[in-house]
């Protein structure tokens, strides 16, 4: 067992992992966020999508100690006193999910694409969306999501 | 009855937002690996990587003595706990064989993923750990992976005790099919191989057993689409008292037919809940569900058309040979009979010819996948309708206008004995035609073709028909399936003036809760928020059939309707008496009771509900409460219909392709949500695009899988994918009173031939007639090469594993 130290959901954890244990089911087994769902075992549909110290990474790649000392968001911590984030929101006016399970995954995906991206047309979200799998929506809405989203982001970060 | 059917509507038809998205935008929903009990075990399944072999010996110590490890069962140290075999609910003929399907191989293992062997650990990694312990040694014997071969004299058996691979010949004849062949000016003839699916569901399957043994009782939680079906048909495999079995289905992350099903583990889970007396967990991993979970279409089809020298179509001839893998699952031998009546689509004709032949191979079973039956119906319909318009030198939209059945509003027999509920076929294909363009598309395909342009243009047509609301029971009884196809709905009025609606189905995705609120909100006059809706607990919803086929609104939904009407006829007993008149003097809308002339004298359904609960002053012999109960069994199928357009820019240097514009109309009669309906359209193109160009299970000659992860066989991404164009016509449907149809599947039935007939119709002017799914870049760039008497370097079957999105070139049942 290795002692690892992090920063979930701005909550300090300090905890005993196994050396293989993967972060994504440190999240889910051992605090118990099982908002990040897991689909797959070769990183390909990016269900787990979480950010690490700002960046979107598939936590199914990542073993729970390489994540020691960093600062990770999981899907828990974007709607806040009640109000959904405008991601979420922008998802929800759009219907953007069906069953929901890859959601979590592609709204922390969005987020990192929103964040370090503007004026991105269709064809460029598309792209950004690569490693994202949704076998409900064709990914029809969930591009109309983050456009919508993307664009009350931006007019509430100029404001 | 019928009293609701005039009400305002206020919600139904409207855009309201999904109730169910708050809690899966934030992470709160509860999936199955979600669920963790006290003393939870966990289950790994050891499974065969022979696709058929001997198992001699199973040596689980190594695996038992392994830190954490609680048990270690082979499959005959588990046979005692079997009453019967996993379910076939649907043996489609008389003389069908149908193999023993125990849930833990015992003697032998008759595909790559056949489960022989079980570990029980206190950990995630302690069991898979475990199951690679286990130490079972087999004696691998020959295989038979293609169809054909499997049919041929002297073929390796997958099952000794019968006396061929031949599961099953279905067949049904109408008119007199040969003469029409015979005589007829036209004849056009193909063979069309439908690859082998996998489902992909994102969310994998998974179980928990939680067992009370003091009580005798077990509460299964599992990924399932059918918790009904699931209680009934384990309590028989397990020989357990049925009302001691609780099936729930948590929130489950997508279907598309491959949770509806009975599965090993399902089984497996509760015979070791009940043998060990402890909550057990297992969790499907994604490259194991690849073996595991069933897998779709893998059918061989001949068809045939004959008609007239102008197109016009006298009969149909459909010879297929489906693949049922190595067992029979649910409805496994069910599936080609679900397309077997729409082979003439939506086209008149007088002959009708359809003959099945199920055949057993060492693959992994296959199953309903979202379709089921109608996709091949459809593409080969789709396909062969573009041959004879070739064939005749027609444009593929006349062919098919010559051909329509005529528009109709009440129900009409057709040629293969099915009577279709309403249809537009004309309305649609117009409508689609406008909003494509379809004139300056052929403009410019011709503009490409003049300069030989590199970047190739093609235009393909699919005008589909389907079949949904399964179904009426009587229909399903005379098809020799095992149950009924009826739904449940109970409406529950508070007194408080809250509603609870108990429905039968089981969503997971399509919206349900949000559109039976709609439903009841309009017809009982309460606001949508105070209506909840309760699902997949059998505890909960003891009455159901569970969700697939596009079946939930035209069956569930028209069941929540008449409930509704029995709501209000009990309250409108109790207004009239409240209210001194007869019931002849009250007129109901929108949840209120008023008196005729007198409309200030009024009850609202909420003050019914309160009065019926306090039972202080009820109509002579009327009992307290407001509830009621319906089952619906329908009278009839549903048949939605559309017209999708496609156009597909093909790169002749390098194959690759890509969906320019895809237009979809769809008439799924009457709508309750259009959003939903929408969201269901988008999903189902994409799947019908993925089985198009993308998605193939490919088998070595060994019977190993080699597309047995997600990284080799291609789901498409949002990047492979364009947006879609959609719209509708309402024919509404004339077998239940809302008018519905159904939704689920259109998308996923329409698609491929309209994408396949895009891309022939690229290659076309190069001489490119014929080519089978996925329509790959490497495909389309070798059916090119091949055209102009270029060398195509054979890669090799192994290049399909490497997972580029490439396809594969050279699978059983190929180019003909």
């Amino acid at each position: 067992m290795r002692r690892v130290s992090l920063t979930v959901n701005a909550v300090e954890h300090e905890a005993m992992v196994e050396p293989r244990q993967l972060l994504v089911y440190f999240l889910r087994e051992q605090l118990g966020l099982t908002g990040t769902n897991v689909g797959c075992d070769t990183s390909t549909c990016g269900a787990c999508t979480i950010l690490l110290n700002g960046k979107s990474v598939k936590s199914c790649t990542v073993l729970a100690v390489q994540a020691e000392g960093t600062e990770v968001t999981t899907i828990e911590a974007l709607a806040q006193d009640g109000d959904l984030h405008p991601l979420q929101q922008a998802f929800h006016e759009t219907h953007a999910l069906q069953c929901g399970y890859c959601t979590p995954g592609m709204i922390m995906a969005a987020l990192d694409l929103i964040t370090n991206n503007e004026d991105m047309d269709e064809d460029e979200i598309r792209t950004g969306l690569e490693g994202n799998l949704c076998r409900c929506t064709g990914y029809h809405n969930i591009v109309k999501a983050i456009q919508q989203a993307s664009s009350e982001m931006r007019s509430f970060a100029t404001k | 009855m019928a009293q609701v059917a005039d009400t305002a509507q206020k919600y139904m038809g409207g855009g309201v937002l999904r109730k169910e998205d708050p809690e899966l935008l934030t992470g709160r929903a509860r999936y199955i690996d979600d669920i963790s009990m006290p003393g939870m075990l966990w289950v790994g399944i050891v499974r065969s990587p022979f696709a058929h072999a001997t198992i001699n010996t199973v040596d689980t110590s190594r695996a038992a003595n392994l830190p954490g490890v609680r048990a270690a069962y082979s499959g005959a140290d588990l046979a005692s706990e079997w009453a019967d075999g996993l379910p076939c609910a649907w043996p489609v003929t008389e003389d069908i064989k149908i193999p023993k399907h125990w849930p833990v191989a015992q003697d032998k293992a008759r595909f790559a993923g056949d489960p022989v062997a079980v570990v029980v650990a206190e950990t995630r990694a302690q069991a898979a750990d475990a199951t690679e312990a286990v130490d079972v040694d087999y004696d691998p014997l020959d295989v038979v992976i293609d169809m054909e071969a499997a049919l041929g004299d002297g073929a390796t058996k997958v099952h000794d005790e019968f006396d061929s691979n031949s599961c099953y010949v279905w067949n049904l004849e109408v008119g007199d099919v040969d003469d029409v062949f015979n005589n007829a000016a036209v004849v056009v003839k193909e063979r069309y191989y439908h690859p082998r699916l996998i489902p992909n569901a994102i969310e994998p399957r998974g179980v928990v057993c939680q067992p009370n043994l003091p009580q005798g009782e077990f509460i299964l939680y599992s990924a399932t689409q059918v918790p009904h079906i699931l209680k009934t048909t384990l309590a028989l495999t397990l020989g357990m008292p049925e009302q001691k079995l609780r099936v729930i289905a948590p929130e489950v992350g997508g279907g598309f037919g491959s949770k509806l099903n009975v599965y090993a583990e399902e089984a497996i889970c509760v015979a070791v809940g009940r043998r060990l007396g402890m909550p057990v967990k297992w969790i499907e991993e994604r490259s194991e569900g690849y073996l595991a979970t069933i897998h779709g279409r893998d059918v061989i089809q001949e068809m045939e058309v004959a008609a007239d020298s102008d197109g016009k179509l006298a009969g149909v001839r459909a010879n297929l040979k489906a693949d049922m893998g190595a067992y029979l699952q649910l409805v496994t031998p069910g599936i080609p009979i679900l397309g077997a009546f729409l082979y003439h689509g939506v086209y008149d004709c007088q002959a009708y010819s359809f003959t099945c032949t199920g055949v057993f191979t060492n693959k992994t079973p296959t199953d309903a996948y979202r379709g089921a039956g109608r996709p091949e119906a459809t593409y080969a319909v789709e396909r062969i309708m573009d041959s004879l318009a070739r064939k005749l030198e027609k444009d593929p939209i006349e062919i098919r206008r010559l051909n329509f059945i005529e528009p109709f509003n009440e129900a009409r027999e057709v040629a293969s004995g099915l009577s279709f509920d309403s249809g537009n076929y004309e309305a649609s294909l117009d409508k689609a035609l406008e909003a494509f363009g379809y004139d300056e598309m052929r403009a410019e395909q011709q503009r490409r073709r003049d300069s030989g342009d590199t970047k190739q243009l093609g235009i393909g047509i699919s005008t589909y028909i389907e079949m949904c609301g399964l179904a009426p029971s009587q229909v399903l009884g005379s098809l020799r399936y095992a149950a009924g196809g009826w739904d449940a709905a109970t409406i529950r009025c508070h007194p408080t003036g809250k509603v609870t609606v108990v429905t039968g189905t089981s969503p997971h995705g399509q919206g349900h809760v949000t559109s039976w609120s709609q439903i009841v909100a309009d017809e009982l006059g309460v606001a949508f928020e105070d209506v909840e809706v309760l699902h997949g607990d059998t505890a909960i919803s003891p009455l159901g059939m569970d969700t697939y086929g596009s079946r939930s609104l035209s069956v569930g939904g028209i069941a929540l309707h008449y409930a509704a009407d029995k709501i209000i006829t009990k309250a409108k007993t109790i207004a009239a008496h409240e209210l001194e008149v007869s019931e002849e003097d009250l007129e109901y809308d929108g949840g209120i009771f008023s008196v005729k002339g007198a409309p200030d004298k009024s009850k609202t359904v909420a003050e019914i509900a309160f009065s019926a609960w306090t039972a202080h002053n009820l109509p002579e012999g009327t009992e307290p409460g407001l509830e009621a109960t319906y089952v619906f069994d329908p009278p009839n199928f549903t048949f939605p219909s559309g017209a999708h357009l496609c156009a597909v820019e093909v790169d002749t240097e390098t194959g690759m392709t890509r969906v320019e514009k895809y237009v979809a109309v769809d008439d799924c009669g009457n709508v309750i949500n259009p959003a939903i309906v929408e969201g269901q359209v988008h999903g189902g193109i994409a799947q019908g695009i993925a089985e198009a160009m993308y998605e193939e299970a490919v088998y070595d000659d060994n019977g190993v899988l080699m597309t047995s992860s997600m990284a080799s066989y291609r789901v498409p991404s949002a990047a492979e994918l364009p947006s879609f164009q959609t719209d509708r016509t309402e024919t509404p449907s004339t077998t239940n009173p809302l008018g519905v149809k159904g939704i689920g599947e259109a998308g996923t039935i329409a698609a491929p031939p309209a994408v396949v007939n895009a891309t022939l119709d690229a290659l076309a002017p190069m001489g490119v007639y014929h080519m089978d799914m996925p329509v790959s870049p490497e495909r389309v760039w070798a059916a090119i090469r091949n055209a102009r008497g270029q060398e195509v370097e054979s890669r090799g079957k192994d290049t399909t594993a490497a997972g580029s999105g490439l396809g594969s070139a050279d699978t059983p049942g190929g180019d003909a």
